[in-house]
């Protein structure tokens, strides 16, 4: 930590003793200007997660969390307080004591018996700060009627799904990159270049024939539906292929000198070696997976029991109206496990690994 | 009589169109160090590959000690390399990169455990074994490289051009170790370099490879005194032989640059090129001698003079000396060829004719 700070002020000149430079601003402020795109919309998700849902109903746009002060007034009930001025200047709290007219009847909290009548317009709500931990607490614990949200469940269906998707990526991908890298067939670019290629297909295009692929296979309706049509990504296959090619023939002519077999130099030499392009292919396939939402609602829809979290976040909204304090919290708490993910794997891409026993 | 460690038979090989080594044939017999030189792209390197079994030839057969190996994979074949860039895995510890070909051979763990340990004593490399190549000198990745060719127990171990890569000084002792250690191990090595004075100082035979043929076999010093063609007389040696272009007719040689000498050659003649190295040549202060010459340049090493002088007609004329003595640029000085170290090359080929009559 206490070299963050001069990690976070250098300037180009920093080192030379030279004071902020035209690239210093343009450079931080290039930065910042990124931070704050990438950064405004988790902000806003998690601030809003945390306020009441009458707030957030209103559109009451307010950073902080506040919400109206409800007390239990003898012989009325639990009623909201609202700020106004009495007939003497006074700043006194109230609760309506009648109907909202225009002038609206309204009696003290000291005093419920000495009503007095105020413009609608001079009543304001008495508001506190409070952070609404219901959004969080009824769904994750099932109180307040919010039992159709199974969090375990959809948690553990996710993470099965971005954790099979990702070995099974991370496999196949590399087997793929190995061979169109390393190996010299006929066609080798043309393999390449077709896998390549089919990046340019948008994913709704071929929605309807997976559908019955999957359907065909019979697995639709389970998890694997899921993950097998994921498994082998263009993006993945290319970028191992990129990484793979700058791992020298040599290495591997060591190893089949070495009597290696070819699982094995695949295993034992280019996968280590490979370590910091699986890392970002990891990473980007945890993230794919996990904020997947079309095709999991197309082939999980029918069971709950099946759901991912991303689907689970659709059960608060209704066809009429939409819990969004509960979508706006379990968004919040469905972002935790993918940013741990790539906190824990960011080290593999810069560490990287000396491949210095070359030359 | 015991079948030789390696022989070939007609080997040729193209890649593609090219062909790249136009049949070659050779007998190495067991324990012999052989040198394989030549200038860049001669085929030493890829004549290598195809003993290992790195690549296949497009014909021609490969035996070792009496069996055919085409088409044997090159972990079958009892062979084991070091390669240019030493090709040490970078992942693995130097323990881990000795014993890896070991481990994949399936054999016990003591047995690794007691040949890389003894290995590790015989290059002086035990307290490195747990570091990483990355965290080695060039000379120390050379070892390990070695040693990872010793665990193996070879039939013959392949070098190719294992010393590229290091400064002069370290160059100099590698040479010697590598020397003393065929010695001491007694195996068939074979050995690729395009620096001839690796190949004179460690090799027992000695080829010189040019464009993909044999241009001769040979103990060190016989090709060094007897070259077979203009080619090896000019590759091997340093400061490299000094060439003369004539004319040889009725018993009468003639140079270009002036000199006459009568000489025949088996029934030669025509245009022929005198050879005649640098350290054959003497050098008179006064002018005196053969032919008069302007020096140059010359470099006084102490022990060695070499003087970089012209004929009046531009050729040049390099002179190795083994005394001192004061020179100017400039200055004319009188030399002397000694007759009995001629060398007379001619025909299509330049081979290299039997002088039969000389004074």
């Amino acid at each position: 930590m206490p070299r963050l700070i001069p990690f976070l002020a250098r300037t180009k000149g920093s080192t030379h003793g030279k004071p902020v430079g035209v690239t210093d601003v343009l450079a931080y402020g290039y930065l910042f200007l990124g931070m704050l795109i990438i950064l405004v919309p988790i902000l806003w998700t998690f601030a809003t997660s945390v306020k009441p849902a009458r707030q957030i109903d209103n559109f009451d746009t307010r950073l902080l969390p506040l919400s109206q002060i409800e007390r239990e007034i003898p012989g009325e009930g639990v009623r909201p307080i609202y700020r106004t001025r009495d007939g003497a200047g006074e700043n006194v709290e109230v609760f309506k004591s009648g109907p909202t007219r225009a002038m609206t009847e309204v009696a003290p909290v000291d005093d419920p018996s000495a009503t007095f009548e105020v413009p609608r317009a001079d009543l304001r709500p008495a508001e506190e700060i409070r952070i609404a931990t219901e959004n969080y607490l009824d769904p994750l614990l099932k109180r307040n009627g919010q039992d159709t949200f199974n969090f375990p469940t959809y948690l553990f269906n996710s993470v099965f799904v971005t954790l099979m998707a990702t070995l099974i990526t991370l496999l196949i991908n590399a087997m793929a990159a190995f061979a169109l890298s390393k190996y010299r067939f006929r066609g080798r670019l043309t393999f390449t270049i077709l896998i390549v290629a089919t990046l340019l297909i948008p994913s709704s295009i071929i929605l309807v024939s997976l559908f019955f692929v999957v359907w065909s296979f019979g697995i639709f309706g389970s998890l694997w539906g899921v993950i097998i049509p994921a498994a082998a990504t263009p993006t993945g296959v290319f970028l191992l292929r990129q990484y793979m090619l700058t791992i020298p023939d040599e290495l591997l002519e060591a190893a089949r000198m070495d009597a290696a077999s070819e699982w094995r130099i695949f295993w034992r030499i280019v996968l280590p070696l490979s370590l910091p392009a699986l890392s970002v292919l990891a990473i980007l396939s945890v993230i794919w997976r996990w904020n997947d939402f079309l095709w999991p609602l197309i082939v999980l829809i029918s069971d709950p029991a099946k759901h991912t979290l991303q689907i689970g976040l659709t059960t608060f909204s209704g066809e009429f109206d939409s819990d969004f304090n509960y979508i706006l919290a379990m968004t919040v708490v469905s972002l935790l496990p993918v940013t741990l993910v790539f906190v824990w794997l960011q080290r593999f891409i810069t560490t990287g690994i000396a491949t210095t026993g070359l030359k | 009589m015991t079948a030789p460690a390696l022989q070939l038979t007609g080997i040729r090989k193209s890649f593609g169109e090219m062909a790249v080594i136009h049949g070659i044939d050779l007998e190495i017999a067991d324990g012999e160090f052989v040198v394989f030189v030549g200038p860049s792209g001669c085929g030493k390197s890829t004549l290598l590959r195809l003993i290992a079994g790195l690549d296949d030839p497009t014909s021609g057969d490969i035996l070792i000690q009496g069996r055919r190996v085409n088409g044997v994979s090159e972990s079958e074949r009892g062979l084991a390399m070091v390669f240019q860039s030493y090709a040490l895995y970078p992942h693995m510890s130097v323990r881990q990169n000795l014993s890896f070909g070991l481990e994949n051979m399936r054999m016990p763990r003591a047995d690794i455990t007691a040949r890389v340990d003894s290995a590790a004593e015989l290059l002086q490399i035990g307290m490195l074994l747990d570091r990483r190549p990355g965290q080695l000198s060039g000379g120390q990745r050379q070892r390990v490289a070695i040693g990872r060719a010793i665990v193996r127990e070879p039939v013959i171990f392949l070098f190719d051009e294992p010393l590229s890569n290091l400064d002069a000084e370290l160059r100099l002792q590698m040479r010697v170790e590598i020397s003393n250690l065929h010695a001491q191990l007694g195996n068939t090595m074979i050995y690729v370099t395009h620096d001839q004075v690796e190949a004179m100082t460690m090799a027992d035979r000695i080829v010189v490879l040019r464009g993909g043929r044999i241009e001769q076999v040979g103990r060190p010093l016989d090709i060094y005194n007897t070259p077979a063609n203009r080619f090896v007389a000019g590759f091997i040696g340093a400061p490299q032989m000094n060439f003369l272009a004539g004319t040889l007719s009725d018993g009468m040689l003639t140079l270009d640059c002036g000199f006459t000498r009568p000489m025949t050659a088996e029934g030669h003649k025509g245009p022929v090129t005198l050879g005649i190295r640098p350290e054959s040549i003497d050098v008179d202060l006064d002018g005196a001698g053969d032919l008069r010459v302007a020096v140059r340049n010359y470099e006084q090493l102490g022990a060695i003079t070499y003087i970089y002088c012209a004929f009046p007609n531009g050729k040049t004329l390099t002179v190795q000396l083994s005394r001192q003595i004061p020179l100017q640029r400039g200055q004319e000085i009188g030399v002397t060829f000694n007759a009995a170290d001629f060398h007379l090359f001619g025909g299509d080929d330049e081979r290299a004719l039997t002088i039969t009559e000389r004074t």
